[in-house]
């Protein structure tokens, strides 16, 4: 608790200049909004000055940013250049989307990344560990647009098992929304057929999307238990007589358990990159989708909406991560 | 990564074809012995775009990183050397410009920039620097108790002088072997942005766009955006590989740590 007052101070600092450097970006974003509001090629001079009053563009830089702020904390993010609609809205539509294949990506790296970095680990030099840890600079080196690009073409082109995006089936009527992930609510409503074609139109993204994070948790996972195999609580451990798989899993996998937990958190926040680009890859209706289309259309609003947004969400990931420290090891508690 | 670099420099020893020469009638056409990687939408030889893609790909990736790690090290070099309320100061501003998730960022800065390569390596260098004056203050803090620096600093020495001349080269492996494997996520990342439509714009031949345009044409001509892929992979793979390699030559004890 003391952790979250003192660092509340500086987040608020960090989430002000953040907000700042946003807004600082639309000061020079090209077009008038004034021009734009007062309806565009037909509007006479008199027009413009009168949307310029009515927009507040007329008043000082830092009362102009005092609006954007105060709008921004209501939800306010203005309207889309390209349907009208209030940004807002387009954002609460396609987020659970984009949730549902981020955490389902942290989820297969997870839980293949950790036992295959343990794995390695506890045979460091045998053949397993010579074929995972040049593995993992592998699918490290892996541009996931192409990789994405390829798995379509093997999976729906050639072996036709797998669909080649969205999230279901054209024409299949989506479970009624509760959490907006749709595998969850499909199993709310009680319906495998849909929970079945969410399940496999979002296994290639997710996989694709898990593969740089992947090869990162596999190589830290690694390194964190090397450090720790040769303690010697492990070797009392051993000497209780204890089981081999307790002494790794029980011991020595708790207390490497801090720089994997950090490395998963970085990697969530990392993925807000990655989503954007396997979302265009497979027509993922997700935030990532939406701003790359925002950024085709030139839409704005849109554009800077998304941009805080997700800065916001990187931010608090991260405060999560920290904040998760001291569950883990009592010796940061202090 | 000879090869890749070799492609930079003269790319016209790696193919006699203009990668921007238009040819109608050889549209689309599979590989083949005349055009071992195919032609794509406007009858180019793939395989000459590739070659010639190495230049742009590469030297912005290079120009890239090159241009964070000098900002980043001075930076960083300034942080650890001042007092410890500046030093504090300071550590908040990388921070604040490391809370920027980077292609998010980067989209919204080529929207106000414009597009183009150039502006996506700026885009990105903003808050890359951020990385390397951390790590680079971290190494001042260690190195500037040791023996020497006191020693120098007791023989009267200037202060920027001993920053300069002990401070510098002693912190500089661990940014070195940072930077090696930064320029590989700096490929993939300059590739994904150009995939994403805002950087490198036709009809430059950079491995990245050549895929996006290859992606429309993947299903029955899948040769067009698997082979630009295919370049960035042995690449980036061939930076990570040397990385790993100059980390075990510069810093022996995490090799150590392997056989212990």
């Amino acid at each position: 608790m003391t952790l979250v007052l003192r660092r509340l101070p500086l987040l608020v600092v960090l989430l002000a200049a953040i907000s700042a450097a946003v807004f600082g970006l639309t000061q020079y974003l090209p077009g008038d909004p004034a021009f734009i509001a007062a309806g565009g090629g037909d509007a006479t001079p008199e027009m413009i000055e009168h949307a310029r009053v009515r927009l507040g563009l007329d008043r000082p830089t830092w009362v102009r940013y005092l609006l954007y702020m105060r709008n921004a904390l209501t939800g306010d993010f203005g309207r889309s250049l390209v349907n009208r609609k209030p940004v807002i809205q387009d954002l609460r539509a396609f987020w659970p989307a984009s949730a549902e294949l981020a955490l389902a990506a942290i989820t297969i790296s997870a839980v293949v990344g950790i036992p295959l970095g343990v794995l390695s680990a506890v045979r460091a030099g045998r053949w397993l560990d010579r074929l995972i840890t040049p593995g993992s600079v592998f699918l490290g080196s892996m541009p996931i647009f192409w990789l994405g690009l390829m798995a379509v073409l093997v999976f729906y082109r050639m072996l036709d098992v797998l669909p080649a995006g969205g999230r279901l089936t054209v024409g299949l009527t989506p479970p009624p929304p509760v959490t907006g992930l749709l595998l969850i609510d499909s199993l709310f409503a009680r319906d495998p057929a849909a929970f079945a074609d969410a399940l496999r139109h979002l296994i290639l993204p997710a996989a694709i999307l898990s593969v740089i994070s992947l090869a990162m948790i596999i190589r830290v996972t690694r390194a964190a238990m090397l450090d720790i195999l040769h303690e010697d609580y492990l070797r009392t451990a051993r000497a209780k007589g204890l089981g081999e798989s307790r002494v790794v899993f029980k011991h020595a996998f708790r207390n490497a358990s801090v720089p994997v937990v950090t490395v998963l958190g970085i990697q969530l926040g990392q993925l807000i990159g990655g989503v954007v680009v396997t979302e265009t890859i497979f027509s993922w209706p997700g935030l990532g989708l939406y701003a790359v289309t925002a950024v085709e259309n030139q839409d704005y609003p849109a554009i800077m909406a998304f941009t805080l947004v997700t800065t916001v969400a990187y931010v608090a990931i991260n405060l999560a991560v920290d904040l998760v420290y001291p569950l883990l090891d009592p010796r940061t508690r202090s | 990564m000879v090869i890749a670099l070799a492609m930079t420099l003269v790319p016209q020893l790696f193919t006699a074809r203009d990668p921007n020469a238009i040819a109608y009638l050889e549209r689309l056409k599979p590989p083949s012995l005349s055009h071992p990687l195919g032609t794509d939408e406007n009858g180019r030889d793939v395989w000459a775009r590739v070659v010639y893609g190495a230049r742009p790909t590469l030297t912005a990736a290079v120009a890239l990183i090159g241009l964070s790690l000098v900002v980043g090290s001075l930076a960083g070099l300034v942080i650890g050397a001042s007092g410890r309320h500046t030093d504090e100061a300071l550590m908040r501003v990388t921070e604040f410009f490391l809370a920027f998730p980077q292609i998010v960022w980067a989209l919204a800065l080529t929207t106000v920039l414009g597009r183009g390569l150039v502006n996506c390596v700026l885009a990105l260098a903003v808050t890359w620097w951020a990385q390397y004056a951390r790590l680079m203050r971290a190494q001042v803090l260690a190195v500037r108790q040791r023996e020497f620096v006191l020693a120098s600093r007791a023989l009267g020495q200037r202060e920027w002088w001993i920053l300069l001349r002990h401070l510098l080269p002693n912190c500089f492996s661990p940014v070195l072997v940072k930077a090696t494997i930064d320029v590989s996520l700096a490929i993939l990342l300059l590739a994904a942005l150009s995939f994403l439509g805002v950087g490198a714009q036709p009809p430059l031949p950079e491995w990245g766009a050549m895929v996006t345009i290859g992606r429309k044409y993947l299903l029955d001509y899948p040769w067009y955006a698997t082979f630009p892929g295919l370049a960035i992979f042995v690449v980036v793979l061939a930076f990570n590989v040397l990385g790993e390699r100059l980390r075990d030559v510069l810093d022996p004890t995490s090799q150590l740590r392997v056989r212990a």
